[in-house]
């Protein structure tokens, strides 16, 4: 992987373009191999009350997932309003000592976790207004994905197919749209299943993916997360290679120029 | 007196402030509180006084997506 190729998000340069979730685990252990293995930097965090009366000796995440050793990412998992939304920014950054970069989803209903653009983005004028560094997880319309830039957000985040689905990315058109059109980074977020997903995500021309159930819910998830670094590397390898042009008929790889029949 | 803790009510001595609140449940790690919706900085935990009702959140990073 060329060193020249790195990328950033709010002024800090990473290098890892594989940004992962810390949600689904069986237990802290597996989420930090896993994470170890996929080589990622930049990691999600979900914002909950502590429970109270039982974290005498439990441990607690942000020991095992240092920020010191890693970049959190605070989202806003399971608001459904701009307000709430807001609120769990402010929170975030009280608890990571002024630490502003956040992951900011609002949904629109239970079963699809589809995004609600008007909510986002009511959330997203508030809290750049608030000096927040938004990485804001929206749909795949080229439109609003414009807006958000528009507004200041740090990032556009826009979704591969609905969180936890596994289905890969449902529409390359828009994607391609989006990136072709940016002037911020662009995160596929939600949807990767597989590690082909991920580098076709990356071979479409965005700066990274952000994953979490598709490394969590394989049956090896320190494995598949390997994967994953190797198929981010390899679809950023394939997208500055240039590829070849697609043909609707063959053509051939071997001269005919010196045929002995 | 008391007050809801997240969610649920809490009894606590009369004019304890937001330090002994934390004292009281032996809080470590990383935490941040919401006082009827207003977020307290750290730096104010010792100022605040509680009264009879008020809501506290207690909140912390866990794993998610």
């Amino acid at each position: 992987m060329s060193s020249t190729d790195k990328f950033s998000i709010a002024g800090i340069n990473f290098t890892s373009r594989l940004l992962v979730g810390t949600g689904k685990y069986k237990d802290f252990a597996e989420t930090k191999n896993a994470i170890e293995a996929s080589g990622a930097e930049i990691v999600t965090v979900a914002i909950r009350r502590v429970n109270i009366g039982q974290n005498k000796d439990e441990p607690n995440l942000l020991e095992v997932i240092s920020p010191d050793k890693y970049t959190l990412l605070p989202n806003t998992a399971g608001c459904y309003d701009a307000e709430t939304a807001v609120r769990t920014c402010k929170l975030a950054r009280e608890l990571l000592d002024g630490h502003d970069l956040v992951k900011l989803e609002v949904f629109g209903d239970e079963k699809t976790l589809y995004p609600d653009v008007q909510q986002t983005f009511a959330a997203a004028k508030q809290l750049v207004k608030d000096n927040f560094k938004v990485m804001v997880y929206t749909t795949d319309d080229p439109i609003m994905a414009k807006r958000f830039e528009e507004i200041g957000v740090a990032a556009v985040m826009p979704l591969a197919a609905p969180i936890g689905s596994g289905l890969g990315i449902r529409n390359p058109y828009n994607i391609r749209t989006i990136i072709e059109n940016a002037s911020v980074p662009i995160i596929v977020d939600a949807g990767v299943g597989t590690a082909s997903d991920a580098a076709i995500a990356m071979e479409l021309g965005c700066d990274g993916v952000l994953m979490n159930t598709a490394i969590a819910e394989a049956k090896n998830p320190v494995l598949m997360a390997s994967a994953m670094k190797k198929a981010i590397e390899a679809g950023r390898e394939a997208y500055l290679a240039g590829r070849m042009p697609r043909r609707a008929y063959a053509s051939a790889s071997s001269p005919l120029d010196g045929q002995f029949f | 007196m008391n007050i809801l803790l997240n969610g649920d009510p809490h009894s606590i001595k009369q004019n304890s402030t937001i330090k002994d609140l934390i004292t009281n449940l032996q809080l470590d790690g990383k935490f941040a509180i919401e006082l009827n919706q207003d977020i307290i900085p750290r730096s104010e935990y010792l100022k605040i006084e509680l009264h009879s009702g008020d809501k506290i959140e207690i909140v912390q990073a866990i794993g998610g997506g």
